[in-house]
């Protein structure tokens, strides 16, 4: 659904895509908390590991303060290091 | 003075009244030494991600420190000594943050299954995400 109405919007061009933007840049965007839980488990494969910002597209340095949260998370034992 | 937030893990098996003396006798340390705590959390116990020490579930205990240093390294000495505290992390903040923190909004969806169910959930929207992206 997603995708075709992206393509019909930009019917000249029909393999360019919508550009992603930062989900925590912007007014009303998440704070990044290492106490979230719900919300850094986004960002997370589900075999734990932190998910590059090519995908989630996820600014630079919003990347690297999310990787520290989720790092403090895993210290202290609410987030895993490796599922399984 | 510095600000300070405190995460530290109880042991599973002491009771959580237990857990609550620690917590005023780590609060003492911190006003004998010229500090304070402006708050004090207690999570529960749930369960771990992957075991510390042998242990599957521990208490959670967050504090709010407004305190110098020497105060919060000896608190810590503390905690390395005490058999109870299963891991401590004290991080420097800019401010503390007022009202419950992100765990106590949610922790009443969370209880029922340790936040188990929405691994799936989230997995999917992981996938859908990933999909369009990739080439």
């Amino acid at each position: 659904m997603a995708i075709r109405d992206l393509t019909t919007s930009q019917a000249r061009r029909p393999f360019q895509r919508r550009r992603k933007t930062c989900p925590f840049s912007g007014p009303n965007a998440p704070k990044i908390d290492y106490k979230d839980v719900r919300l850094l488990q986004r960002y997370v494969s589900e075999r734990g590991k932190i998910v590059p910002s090519r995908i989630t597209a996820v600014s630079a340095l919003k990347q690297r303060e999310l990787a520290r949260a989720i790092k403090r998370a895993r210290f202290i034992g609410i987030m895993p290091y490796a599922v399984n | 003075m510095a600000l300070y937030e405190h995460i530290f893990l109880a042991r599973q098996d002491v009771s959580a009244q237990q857990v609550e003396e620690m917590t005023t006798a780590f609060t003492e340390i911190l006003t004998n030494l010229g500090g304070k705590v402006t708050k004090n959390e207690y999570w529960g116990v749930k369960t771990l991600s992957y075991r510390i020490r042998k242990n599957r579930k521990a208490h959670y205990s967050l504090l709010n420190i407004d305190a110098p240093h020497a105060a919060v390294a000896e608190m810590e000495r503390q905690m390395g000594i005490s058999e109870d505290v299963l891991r401590f992390m004290t991080i420097r903040v800019d401010e503390l943050e007022e009202g419950p923190s992100a765990m106590m909004q949610k922790r009443d969806r969370d209880d029922d299954r340790g936040g188990r169910p929405d691994r799936g959930d989230r997995g999917d929207r992981f996938g859908g995400e990933r999909r369009p992206r990739r080439f």
